[in-house]
């Protein structure tokens, strides 16, 4: 199946000639009159902004830093599991054999991470279900390291606001720290007990089963500690910034 | 004790001020319907991204041009549509409107008014519903309420976990979210068939009108 969020800047461009030429139409009045996030003027665009912003703040109000995500058994997991990123399978990236993890901003540490020594830290495994921003769901298993545990090896300053996470595939995001130091919240090196390939995020991803796919980045390159909010590839074009579960 | 002489001038001022749909379903009904009808246009572009059907709805017929912006406009009119339905489930159950005006509906009076409507014979009272309209009202209500529901627990599947599994799990309450916005939608082509036909009750539910069983 092809997917929008694969092709979205051309599939928007298209949509734009297309609605245009359509006449009139809800879709073609949303985008004329500026209310499909594109800009960020315009009575609509700024008042779906405003909203995307409340809706953050919400989310943030209604997060449980105690409740988990609901587990599976392996039986239940999803087989073949859908490859999915803001671009096709054949654009995947490896990393390059120097890998090394990045890290910055409100730390005592700014060391790099190689795989061994984040594979030296102590791992937590789990079955989740990963719900994508378009709706589908599968259910998965990934191990690694958890990400308080990370960031209280690198020295972060755990009242610093977000965590940002850069990728060498050209993709970022980020997310609120009391996610970011939720149990479930996991640096992941292995999908379904093998170390992870390339499609599947490889050398490192984040697994944050309390918010939607899009928010688990994958091949991470870099990872900041901040009190400014980073964005990501997707927020800074409209998905919801917080996207809890 | 002699009734008091301005008694016929108070009753003409209650008689005016119960009208058949006083100011607060006016408004509830209006800003409800707005935010339904933006909650459906932009649920289509949520549905297309990932259709659940074998079939996309078309294009033209989505609110926000692309999924993220369909979530934009569906997340926020969300908020418009929960606080509009709170404040109409309230007044509806504490003024005695739901109890008195939706209550009772019995299955002959189903049958009798669906007949007459089906075959174009069923009279309007302004300010009485007939039995086919209280169990739209009453099936739309649910809908609507149902439709929250289902759709806060596949937005929110792990803080409100429990809501999730009281609707099967997250595929199954994303399927219900689904069929209750086809409830509804269904109903609104009923809806606006009946005031095509009986065009005064759009009037009344924009001014109010006046309920005929009290009006002199």
């Amino acid at each position: 199946m092809i997917r929008r969020a694969d092709h979205i800047t051309q599939i928007r461009a298209f949509e734009r000639r297309h609605l245009i030429r359509g006449g009139l139409s809800v879709g073609a009045l949303a985008l004329l009159g500026g209310c499909d996030l594109s800009t960020h003027d315009g009575a609509f665009d700024r008042m779906l902004w405003a909203m995307l912003r409340f809706n953050d703040r919400m989310q943030a109000l209604l997060f449980n830093p105690n409740r988990l995500a609901a587990t599976f058994r392996p039986d239940q997991i999803t087989r073949p599991f859908k490859f999915n990123a803001y671009y096709p399978l054949a654009q995947v990236r490896s990393p390059d054999p120097d890998w090394a993890l990045e890290v910055s901003g409100l730390v005592s540490d700014t060391a790099d991470w190689s795989l061994d020594r984040l594979g030296a830290l102590p791992q937590e495994s789990q079955i989740t279900r990963h719900i994508c921003v378009e709706g589908w769901s599968q259910i998965g298993q990934w191990s690694g390291v958890p990400l308080r545990l990370f960031l209280q090896s690198i020295g972060a300053d755990l009242h610093a606001r977000y965590v940002g996470f850069e990728c060498f595939d050209d993709y970022s995001s980020s997310i609120d720290m009391a996610s970011a130091l939720h149990p479930q919240t996991i640096l992941a090196l292995e999908f379904e007990g093998a170390a992870l390939t390339p499609e599947w995020g490889a050398p490192v991803r984040l697994r944050i089963p309390t918010k939607l796919g899009f928010k688990n980045p994958k091949n991470i390159q870099a990872i900041t500690v901040t009190n400014k909010n980073p964005g990501g590839y997707w927020e800074d074009q409209g998905y919801n910034w917080f996207s809890g579960s | 004790m002699p009734a008091p002489p301005n008694s016929t001038s108070m009753t003409q001022m209650q008689s005016s001020l119960h009208q058949a749909h006083p100011a607060i379903v006016r408004i509830t009904h209006w800003v409800g319907a707005a935010a339904m009808i933006v909650m459906i246009l932009s649920g289509w572009a949520i549905y297309n991204a990932s259709p659940i059907l074998p079939f996309l709805i078309p294009q033209w017929m989505t609110l926000g041009g692309w999924l993220g912006a369909g979530i934009a406009w569906h997340i926020a009119a969300m908020w418009v549509l929960i606080v509009d339905g709170l404040v109409y489930l309230a007044w509806g159950v504490a003024s005695g409107h739901f109890r008195r005006d939706f209550l009772p509906v019995s299955p002959r009076a189903i049958v009798r008014d669906l007949a007459a409507a089906l075959t174009l014979r069923l009279t309007h009272r302004e300010g009485e519903y007939n039995a086919v309209q209280k169990l739209l009202y009453v099936l739309v209500v649910t809908a609507g309420l149902l439709a929250v529901l289902t759709g806060l627990s596949i937005w929110k599947p792990v803080q409100l976990g429990s809501l999730t599994w009281v609707f099967g799990g997250y595929d199954i309450a994303r399927r219900l979210h689904f069929a209750l916005m086809s409830c509804i939608v269904a109903f609104l082509v009923v809806h606006i068939v009946l005031v095509a036909l009986i065009p005064s009750t759009l009037v009344s539910m924009i001014t109010g009108g006046r309920a005929r069983s009290t009006a002199p």
